[in-house]
């Protein structure tokens, strides 16, 4: 065969990271979205006012059709263990099934079954009983969250195990270390308000475009206003829970740390932090930085003193720690340039999210009109709708690139997880017929969604489930389209 | 083995029974998208009417693929891997036909609509059919080496016997649809369901007989359990002659339940003809067993009192779903 310099493992990582990348689009957008819609529709049913159930309609849309994209990518991810990461799964599944088997039965369950319930409904129950439905949505794909992230956790973190003697697999011994795993309760947070972050600057940025074009102003003017707090309170979260996340790291995976910082040498007691950075990965060592004294203890330990160990005495640590069993072969450092960047990205949009929040409520106060002036505000926030999705990938990268060479940390590499009786051939197809079907769910979910955007929340085109008054409650047919 | 292993065991045939009763119409009503309704005002009703519940009949896949993983990590990584293509077609085939209903409804040209009209119908025929033929193949018997890797090259698993086993679960799942059209509509759609059954049904007869035979030849079902195989056998028969009864006299509950019981009673088969395996080698030394492929006894115990105690819950507010859209959909008028 025509030798590419493909191989299983590259092939196998390679898909597994598309998949996530493309998976967790969607996933933190539908959990948010959920959220926010919950809140609009928890506002008219204690306001009445009917623009907040037409707000909850309106972004509902977009909430269905992201829904159902990570529906059906989700099922890949579940199979996707057992197809490409066959060892993994032999060695794993004594702990990692169960948080997944739990997934599915207690959340997965509840989310799609009350989705059917709150998209075909609208007529049927009162407004308090149909907003039950979507907060369960919401709370199942919140608990869904956890569950998988139980399982992620232990990858970074294994707790509550024992080495089968025998099978040399894992084996769970306390089903509550595994839940009450620090790093998953550093973990979950993080995600949870980065997901009600995401959808709220979704939505900030898509009324930002629509005000723009001084189009429904006063719908989309509540609709920015409920996202923008929303957003505030939950941009702030992310900061907090994510400043709780890293400084755990400098402990629990040192390398993972250091590399996000970019530090090679352990650092001085000056704290210098590095705002930007060059870095000769090859030589292991800064070529040239922007440092700002203080910074690094600062986010380290709250305080002016202390050290922070680098990569490369973290690397020699490593070697004297796993040699043994691993051989000294093995490379320790992990992609140091992205994780970096990746930690760069996913802080500076945070901090750049809870500003733009604090100055568009200033703007968009009730009885002032400097939201409508401020156009380039506007221009700005209907940019930003697309950092949210960046940013969740730049978290993402850091979290998984920085366990490497691990697959679960410290007991089983990514080389030795990954399926040895799949050919080269299938995963070379899988991968590319993957990355042809998630690049056309891609774009008609964003010609969807700007369809939607610019139809208008009045426009009955595309009724989704809002068909008003019909005992047929159809979705799909009434009005639905203009030929014959 | 111990009683936890083999309640998991059973508790896994429970699930892919869910799975196939209830995937198994939707599938079907998937199938006919195309085809059997007409106009598209006659598709939005045939797609409305698994509106509500084709997400949740499929979340029965995943719990049962996740609690494969949490009970038999060791199966669930021969057969996933094993498998490896059929699977990744299925999940395209899911795929395609997960999103077409939503993304139908918001097309506007009729060509892309139809586009997805057709994603409903191929993926829903291609996902039944990749089942069949994985289970079929499955109960064959594979080459499978001393670690639980499988290795298996196209024509193992694709031969006369699996494709045979495809067609039959196909045809089901198409009955089974249209059984459940029948029960869901009214005007049109219901008599026209009920006309092509008429004609589906004798295929599937044929299949199943065609099926029997093969699968004395093909496995070691009738040689290892003649007595219990056969009676699974005739039951399968019995349950579609039921629905087929049913067909012929309109009593539209009995053909549903008759079909769904057929479908039900073929990973009653499956199951039965494995014990106490899981995965059949060629070499029967390297077969999976229920006993030595499991998961620790405090993980299998742990989820036994987990699922016990949430699967109820489940069932309730699943069930109600059913109910709460209960009503039938009208047809759309012929000259619409």
């Amino acid at each position: 065969m025509l030798n590419l310099g493909l191989d299983i493992l590259g092939l196998a990582r390679f898909q597994f990271g598309m998949t996530t990348v493309f998976h967790f689009f969607f996933v933190p957008f539908s959990i948010g979205l959920a959220f926010v819609v919950a809140v609009m529709e928890t506002m008219y049913a204690i306001k009445g006012d009917e623009d907040y159930k037409k707000m909850a309609q309106f972004w509902g849309k977009m909430f269905l059709y992201s829904f159902a994209v990570g529906v059906v990518t989700g099922i890949i991810q579940e199979f996707q263990f057992g197809m490409n990461w066959s060892e993994y799964s032999r060695f794993m599944g004594d702990i990692f099934g169960a948080p997944l088997a739990i997934e599915a039965l207690a959340a997965f369950f509840m989310e799609s079954t009350f989705i059917g319930m709150w998209m075909f409904t609208w007529d049927r129950f009162n407004k308090w009983v149909h907003t039950l439905f979507i907060w369960l949505v919401m709370f199942g794909s919140s608990l869904s969250a956890l569950w998988i992230l139980a399982a992620n956790s232990f990858m970074q973190n294994p707790l509550g195990y024992i080495i089968n003697q025998q099978t040399g697999h894992v084996q769970m011994v306390s089903f509550g270390a595994v839940l009450s795993n620090p790093q998953l309760w550093s973990e979950f947070p993080h995600v949870i308000f980065g997901a009600f972050v995401t959808a709220s600057f979704v939505i900030a940025g898509c009324a930002a475009w629509r005000l723009l074009k001084k189009d429904h102003v006063t719908f989309y003017r509540k609709s920015l206003n409920v996202a923008l707090v929303i957003g505030l309170i939950f941009s702030l979260g992310s900061i907090a829970s994510g400043d709780i996340q890293s400084r755990y790291l400098i402990n629990n995976q040192p390398m993972k740390f250091a590399a996000m910082e970019g530090l090679y040498k352990d650092s001085t007691n000056k704290g210098e932090w590095a705002a930007v950075s060059g870095f000769d990965t090859k030589n292991h060592k800064t070529t040239w930085s922007v440092d700002v004294p203080y910074v690094l203890n600062l986010l380290s330990y709250h305080k002016t003193t202390g050290t922070v160990k680098g990569m490369n005495t973290i690397n020699k640590e490593m070697h004297a720690k796993y040699d043994k069993k691993y051989g000294s072969d093995i490379n320790y450092y992990v992609p140091t340039n992205t994780l970096f960047w990746s930690f760069r990205i996913m802080s500076g949009a945070g901090a750049l999210f809870a500003l733009l929040a604090i100055v568009g409520l200033i703007f968009n106060r009730k009885k002032s009109q400097a939201i409508m002036k401020q156009r380039w505000f506007l221009y700005i926030m209907g940019l930003c709708l697309w950092l949210p999705f960046i940013v969740n990938t730049a978290g993402w990268f850091i979290t998984e690139f920085g366990r490497y060479p691990w697959v679960v940390y410290g007991l089983l590499t990514i080389a030795d997880a990954v399926s040895p009786n799949v050919s080269v051939a299938s995963l070379l197809t899988s991968n590319i017929i993957y990355f042809l079907m998630f690049a056309g769910m891609g774009v008609v979910m964003i010609v969807l969604c700007h369809r939607t955007l610019k139809a208008g929340p009045d426009n009955d085109e595309n009724t989704d489930g809002y068909a008003a008054s019909d005992t047929d409650l159809d979705p799909y047919s009434k009005g639905a389209f203009n030929h014959d | 083995m111990t009683s936890l292993q083999f309640i998991w065991f059973i508790l896994i045939g429970v699930l892919f029974s869910g799975f196939f009763f209830l995937d198994g119409f939707d599938f079907g009503v998937g199938m006919l998208v195309k085809s059997f309704a007409k106009t598209d005002a006659e598709r939005d009703v045939v797609i409305r009417s698994i509106g509500p519940h084709w997400d949740g009949n499929e979340v029965w896949l995943i719990t049962a693929g996740g609690a494969m993983f949490a009970s038999f990590p060791m199966w669930y990584a021969t057969l996933f891997s094993g498998f490896y293509l059929i699977l990744f077609l299925i999940l395209a085939a899911l795929i395609f036909r997960g999103v077409s209903f939503e993304f139908r409804a918001n097309m506007r040209t009729e060509t892309w609509r139809s586009f997805w009209e057709w994603a409903s119908t191929i993926g829903s025929f291609c996902a039944a059919f990749l089942f069949g033929m994985l289970f079929t193949a499955m109960i064959a018997g594979m080459p499978i080496d001393k670690n639980g890797d499988m290795s298996a090259h196209f024509f193992d698993y694709v031969n006369l016997f699996s494709l045979v086993g495809g067609v039959a679960v196909t045809v089901l799942c198409l009955v089974h649809g249209l059984n459940y059209i029948r029960l869901k509509t009214e005007g049109s759609l219901r008599d026209r369901a009920l006309a092509w059954n008429k004609v589906v049904y004798p295929i599937l007869f044929a299949g199943e007989v065609l099926f029997a035979v093969l699968l004395y030849f093909s496995t070691d079902f009738f040689d290892k359990k003649p007595l219990s195989t056969t009676a699974i056998v005739v039951a399968l028969v019995i349950f579609t002659c039921l629905a087929y009864w049913g067909v012929l006299g309109n009593h539209e509950w009995l053909s549903f339940i008759g079909s769904g019981l057929s479908l039900i009673s073929v990973v009653v088969l499956i199951f039965n003809g494995l014990f106490p395996r899981v995965m059949i080698a060629n070499n029967p030394a390297n077969s999976l067993l229920i006993k030595n492929s499991s998961s620790s006894p405090y993980t299998l115990h742990l989820m036994t009192i987990l699922t016990f105690s949430i699967l109820p819950i489940v069932l309730i507010y699943f069930v109600w779903s059913y109910w709460v859209f209960y009503k039938r959909l009208s047809s759309p008028k012929q000259n619409a």
